[in-house]
């Protein structure tokens, strides 16, 4: 693992960089505004031990893995279909590109509308967010693929199912990760935005709650653990992506 | 225009075409959503009327300059990262990482330290959008031709004259993806904030019609908002395509 090392490094410079930043803006901003770092994570280990808080974090947790699972199929299905055809692929970039673009928090009344508040709407909308990129990122790795390729499979006579696995996944593999990945961080945009508006549970909630109440704490200790999450997993998929990206050249 | 984008043109009004439909035989009820013929109907009344001009001034106000001082800080920011490679290397994983964390997480904090105000909206928007100028920046200065540089110091330009004949033309199609981008995110993080919570502005407009099944208001808005951001992305995406095959790239 020493390839990763100078970026661990920097990692850990720039963890403490932020932390000492947090620090010093909490003495500008005073208590009634922040809370400290090093109260905020004792505070943020105390809600872990709470049953209540937990409920909150697997209504989350379930809203996003539902919500990712089908941003992730639908989006390799659309992409799929559209990079197979180069027309179609030319007709569908444009709006899955404008789509992209659009503050897609508009269309979250239609979403609640079409659902009903709770669940189903908070996996729509999560999905939403991260069936774009997954699309776009597997309709450029089709694209892309070399035709020597699919012309060898041909001349090898390769079964349909052979030319898929042995060409069209290796090959397609790093841009479909990093569709991955980007689809992962907007999906959890995504869910946590639908639980903010419209829910009665989960750490959008929760954070919604804390807001009406002043809760600073809360606030705080919710958005530390989003943040420590969203971080930790996309260093992993990063690390990932790398090494898919270099094998390939 | 090419025959890709009159297809896109066909789908997209047999879309509606089919919505129209569903909503007119009652598929779609009139409380989930009005035909789109009726939408239509509906924001010109709502246009008219000017009821809605101070939100949407306000909101496109916030855009612009969340937008703007992304742009500039994100600019200057990348001039001055890019020259230190120290620097560079220890932001890397901050850039990395950056959007995988959910901004509008920040905002709750943002209302407290600041007030329901304008600011707190507007830090949003430019957030997210500083970010990608930066990166798109740096990239866009790497990507300067290194003979061009020694051309322009065996002619001893200034400083500021290279930036201006060399550095700045070079890198332009880059710049222009960050600034692309730094709308989108504009747009994304105020009218965001806005619904999450506020009191004025497209967002909560929004949100305030949905609250009172108010579909003749909020639809209208709605495709207002979709119709604006959309036009902005698809100009500068025009804009961009043009510098790009200027300069050779395509």
């Amino acid at each position: 693992m020493s390839r990763f090392h100078p970026f661990s490094w920097n990692g850990a410079v720039l963890i403490g960089v932020l932390l000492i930043g947090w620090q010093l803006l909490f003495e500008i901003a005073g208590e009634n505004a922040m809370a400290p770092p090093i109260a905020t994570f004792a505070y943020l280990l105390q809600l872990l031990a709470t049953a209540s808080f937990w409920s909150n974090v697997t209504a989350t947790a379930a809203a996003f893995l539902f919500a990712l699972i089908i941003a992730l199929v639908l989006g390799l299905l659309i992409g799929f279909a559209l990079g197979l055809h180069r027309f179609s692929a030319e007709v569908g970039e444009a709006i899955l590109v404008s789509f992209y673009s659009v503050p897609k928090i508009t269309l979250y009344p239609i979403v609640l509308l079409a659902f009903g508040i709770g669940m189903p709407a908070k996996i729509a909308f999560g999905a939403i967010h991260g069936v774009v990129p997954m699309a776009i990122f597997t309709m450029t790795a089709i694209r892309t693929l070399d035709p020597v390729l699919l012309k060898t499979a041909k001349v090898m006579r390769l079964a349909p199912w052979a030319v898929v696995r042995t060409i069209i996944v290796p090959s397609t593999l790093p841009e479909v990760f990093t569709g991955l990945r980007v689809s992962f961080s907007l999906t959890l945009i995504g869910t946590l935005l639908g639980e903010m508006f419209g829910s009665q549970r989960g750490l959008g909630y929760l954070l919604m709650t804390a807001i009406g109440l002043q809760n600073v704490r809360m606030i705080m200790a919710v958005t530390l653990l989003l943040v420590l999450f969203a971080a930790s997993v996309s260093v992993v998929l990063i690390a990932i992506d790398r090494r898919l990206h270099r094998a390939t050249g | 225009m090419n025959r890709a984008a009159w297809v896109r043109l066909g789908l997209i009004a047999a879309i509606i075409l089919a919505l129209e439909l569903l909503c007119r035989i009652g598929v779609i009820d009139q409380l989930t959503m009005p035909p789109p013929s009726e939408i239509l109907r509906d924001t010109i009344v709502l246009l008219a009327s000017g009821s809605m001009n101070t939100a949407m001034l306000k909101t496109f106000l916030n855009v612009v300059i969340a937008f703007g001082a992304a742009t500039i800080a994100g600019v200057g920011l990348g001039v001055a990262i890019h020259g230190q490679r120290r620097l560079r290397q220890g932001l890397e994983p901050l850039f990395a990482t950056y959007y995988a964390i959910p901004v509008y997480a920040f905002y709750p904090l943002f209302i407290v330290l600041f007030g329901l105000g304008d600011a707190p909206q507007i830090l949003i928007g430019f957030m997210l959008a500083v970010v990608a100028v930066i990166m798109n920046t740096l990239i866009g200065l790497d990507r300067v031709s290194r003979v061009l540089l020694k051309t322009a110091r065996i002619h001893r330009l200034g400083p500021m004259r290279t930036a201006l004949h060399i550095t700045l033309p070079s890198a332009a199609p880059y710049l222009l993806t960050g600034v692309k981008l730094a709308v989108a995110y504009a747009f994304i993080g105020v009218i965001g904030a806005e619904f999450i919570m506020s009191n004025t502005g497209v967002g909560y407009e929004i949100s305030f019609a949905y609250n009172n099944f108010d579909n003749a208001t909020m639809y209208p808005l709605i495709l207002l908002i979709l119709v604006v951001s959309i036009a902005a992305n698809s100009l500068l995406s025009r804009w961009e395509a043009t510098l790009m095959r200027r300069r050779g790239y395509r």
